[in-house]
């Protein structure tokens, strides 16, 4: 416990005039130092218009190649080296690709086991009737990891970006249907059917990701297209409704912090040879393939959400 | 090599070709779009139904969209076409 000091003795110690200098309460000069009192600086016209002339003149004398040798051959030389460095580049360029192996010979390191493998026991391993999606979310599911979180980051970079406070926001959003106060009917009729078959195209894409072509990536665009349509034709008092920053970092979160412990649960039971505990299931039947499907539908729905924040921020500045 | 694929492989080129020489901003965005579909059917051509549907929607759809509302913010569409400001942001 400090001994409480009083007020007249605290403003003689060094450190009431450091904070005091510090938050910059008191003007240091101020009825310390003879000062004048200052007029606002105001242009004069004809010294600035005559400043202005002096200032193209010298400009004129200097890039005017008649009268700058130095000028001309900087200029010359300039286009030379342009072209000889793009020149080098394409060289170099050619020389690496020479470099690599030729194509269609048995050495390439395409031709390797890897792909064999994936073809010949791919269905086996992972489940999945689709291949590619058996590769990127269970082989290569690292890189599907990254690639979501890129989505992740490049939205909080936008959102870093563009945001705006509170009243800009206000009038963003009162100035972002001043051109066309009333909604298009036919987009709005257009839209309410349109919209319904986008998204449940979407799901359907999602949901067989691991039996068809598609999967999460390509779903969640598709349902995030959809959602855009909706909100340009019905505004976004309708879509704030289920959609609003709070929905979008919740799904982002659940998602992706699903997907790390999902991935982290297999891969920790493949490096130490353990039985995983999810069943493979029927190959072809809709709920198997282990883990591949709820990883779909997590990707989904941070592609889906990304695109729509993408688009509203880019619109309003927010949500 | 089908002469479908080849119609839609000069039409990639043309498309291509076209976008860097367009002077007006909304057409060349247009345009590329219009090459995202190309290249989303010769994705089905080639076999790969999965990077096709990924085209149709990121490249013609959401790439698109994005780029005109990045107009519409730095007003190059009112410039260029006065009647026509407000209409490109529903595409």
């Amino acid at each position: 416990m400090s001994k409480k000091r009083p007020e007249s003795e605290y403003q003689k110690t060094f450190a009431f005039h450091f904070f005091r200098w510090l938050s910059g309460s008191k003007d240091p000069y101020l009825g310390e130092v003879e000062m004048h009192p200052q007029k606002e600086y105001q242009i004069d016209p004809e010294a600035a218009l005559r400043h202005e002339k002096e200032h193209d003149a010298i400009l004129d004398k200097v890039y005017d190649p008649k009268r700058n040798m130095g000028m001309k051959l900087f200029h010359k030389l300039y286009h030379a080296t342009s072209i000889i460095f793009c020149l080098f580049l394409i060289a170099l360029l050619l020389v690496t690709i020479s470099w690599l192996p030729a194509t269609g010979t048995v050495n390439r390191p395409v031709n390797n086991e890897v792909a064999e493998r994936y073809i010949e026991k791919g269905l086996e391993e992972t489940g999945a009737v689709n291949i590619v999606a058996g590769m990127i979310l269970d082989y290569r599911a690292f890189d599907t990891l990254g690639e979501s979180h890129v989505l992740f980051t490049a939205t909080i970079t936008v959102l870093i970006l563009l945001r705006l406070n509170k009243t800009e926001k206000n009038e963003a959003e009162l100035s972002d249907r001043r051109f066309e106060p009333k909604n298009d009917a036919i987009l709005q009729l257009v839209a309410t059917f349109l919209v319904p078959i986008i998204i449940i195209f979407g799901i359907y894409v999602i949901l067989n990701g691991h039996l068809g072509p598609g999967g999460g990536f390509s779903g969640g665009a598709v349902i995030g297209a959809g959602l855009v349509l909706y909100l340009n034709a019905f505004g976004f008092k309708k879509t704030e409704r289920f959609f609003t920053e709070k929905t979008y970092k919740w799904i982002c979160f659940f998602s992706l912090s699903f997907y790390c412990l999902a991935k982290s649960y297999s891969f920790y039971t493949g490096a130490n040879q353990l039985h995983s505990i999810i069943p493979k299931g029927t190959p072809g039947a809709i709920l198997s393939s282990g883990l591949i499907l709820p990883l779909n539908i997590a990707v989904g729905l941070v592609v889906a959400c990304t695109i729509y924040a993408f688009y509203a921020m880019f619109r309003k500045g927010g949500f | 090599m089908t002469a479908f694929q080849i119609i839609l492989m000069g039409l990639l080129i043309i498309c291509a070709v076209s976008v860097s020489f367009s002077k007006n901003l909304l057409n060349a965005i247009l345009i590329y779009m219009s090459f995202s579909l190309v290249m989303s059917m010769l994705w089905i051509c080639l076999e790969s139904p999965d990077l096709a549907i990924t085209e149709a929607a990121v490249g013609a759809g959401i790439t698109s969209v994005l780029f005109f509302v990045t107009l519409k913010k730095i007003r190059a569409i009112e410039a260029a076409e006065p009647e026509e400001k407000e209409e490109s942001k529903d595409e």
